[in-house]
């Protein structure tokens, strides 16, 4: 399932936010990308998920070009934005249960009892039943990070995915990044801060784009 | 299909919970039909002619009320890009949308137009074509609108840019949901109006849905 990227380039309207990118991601990879404000990290993780055409190079998932087969690169990869993707006016719970069924329909029917597991583990145990527009940003945020676990997809695209979060909610986001690694999972995470993580792989953007400009 | 009927689920049950647009569009239609008769004044002759037309733009305003958020909630939360990685061709996540968004407003349209048309004293052959039209018009109007609610998507405020869109559009639904209903009125058969409404929405459910997805794509970027 490994996802490479070649020689790509990215424009948004005129500006050319990258060029002749390289990386590899393999199964136990984490491969985080840094960089300026701006520098594309963002671009780079739109353009992984397949939401962003690159202007040019080419994406391959396990050697097949993702422009090829789009369906199944995006039923197997989670992207966690900036955005979190959860409705004010349903419960935790609901929110919760709703994305692992459109994300995952073909699962058994999830419990409640997994639902309720998942939410243990992401410190949001006894908030169930709240609404989400009650909740703080970083409950919030761990909340939208639930989606990872109850839904299982090989590889995780996190942008900035420690943003709100307090050191614990951190810690277990390292834990849920070094769980899924172990399982063979792929990770490609944009960075700002430090991230505590084994052999990760880094890419930093910005230089490249000073290339392009030359 | 389990995912389809979750966002359909899901939709109906924000646009209830959030208690506004059902009872938003319902209000403002009934509203604007009953203003009619105190405008025009209490002669019957003269609003059983001028009913059908009333009650049909009525009902395009009313629907156009709730279209723009349509996809604009879900683009600006993040939603959107969860949905596009989900199982489902985006045209059906689309074609779930619209399916919700008659459920909750296109469908209260129907339920209560009988009751105008009772208001503006319609006879009871038109009373009858005045529902089916409805009920054949009201789905086209949330698929052909939906096209234009995802093409403004990323417009703040992008209300007036959907109306000017989205109502000269309208039109074909306009004209023979009117001419059905007017040709009851008079005693005629209306059924090759209704047939044509029938058409439209045949034509707009598979086109629409495609529409949409193509112009939501853009917005993914």
């Amino acid at each position: 399932m490994p996802l490479t990227g070649r020689n790509l380039t990215c424009t948004r309207g005129d500006t050319t936010v990258f060029t002749g990118l390289d990386f590899d991601i393999a199964p136990g990879d984490i491969v985080v990308v840094r960089g300026a404000n701006g520098s594309g990290k963002s671009s780079l993780l739109r353009l992984a998920a397949g939401y962003l055409a690159p202007t040019e190079g080419e994406l391959r998932r396990d050697g097949v070009p993702i422009a090829d087969d789009p369906e199944r690169h995006r039923t197997s990869l989670h992207y966690v934005g900036h955005l979190d993707a959860l409705k004010p006016a349903l419960s935790v719970a609901e929110n919760l249960a709703f994305w692992s069924r459109v994300l995952a329909p073909k699962t058994p029917a999830s419990s409640r009892l997994d639902h309720d597991r998942t939410l243990d583990r992401m410190g949001l145990s006894g908030l169930a039943d709240v609404p989400t527009r009650y909740l703080s940003a970083g409950q919030r945020r761990r909340l939208a990070l639930a989606r990872l676990i109850v839904c299982s997809r090989p590889l995780w695209l996190l942008d900035e995915p420690t943003a709100s979060l307090d050191d614990a909610g951190t810690e277990t986001l390292l834990g849920l990044i070094s769980d899924h690694r172990s399982n063979g999972g792929m990770v490609l995470a944009a960075v700002h801060g430090s991230i505590a993580v084994d052999d990760a792989v880094t890419i930093r953007l910005g230089e490249c784009r000073m290339d392009g400009m030359s | 299909m389990t995912t389809f009927l979750q966002i359909v689920a899901r939709d109906v049950r924000l646009a209830f919970r959030q208690g506004g647009a059902t009872m938003l569009v319902v209000v403002f239609f009934v509203l604007a039909v009953a203003l009619f008769p105190l405008g025009v004044g209490p002669e019957t002759a003269v609003l059983r002619r001028i009913a059908p037309g009333v009650i049909w733009v009525a009902a395009l305003l009313a629907a156009m009320l709730s279209l723009d958020r349509l996809f604009q909630v879900d683009f600006e939360d993040g939603s959107l890009d969860q949905l596009a990685l989900a199982p489902l061709p985006l045209e059906l996540v689309a074609a779930a949308k619209c399916l919700a968004h008659w459920l909750s407003t296109g469908l209260p349209l129907v339920v209560i137009s009988p009751l105008l048309g009772v208001l503006l004293e319609l006879n009871g052959e038109a009373h009858a074509a005045l529902l089916l039209a409805m009920a054949a018009g009201t789905p086209a109007l949330s698929l052909v609108g939906g096209i234009g609610a995802a093409l403004t998507v990323s417009i703040r405020r992008g209300g007036v840019l959907l109306s000017l869109l989205v109502l000269p559009l309208y039109i074909p639904v306009l004209i023979f949901g009117t001419g059905a209903i007017d040709a009851a009125a008079m005693g005629l058969e209306g059924g090759a109006h209704l047939l044509v409404l029938a058409a439209l929405l045949a034509a707009a459910l598979p086109l629409a849905p495609w529409a949409i997805a193509g112009a939501l794509r853009l917005n993914l970027e």
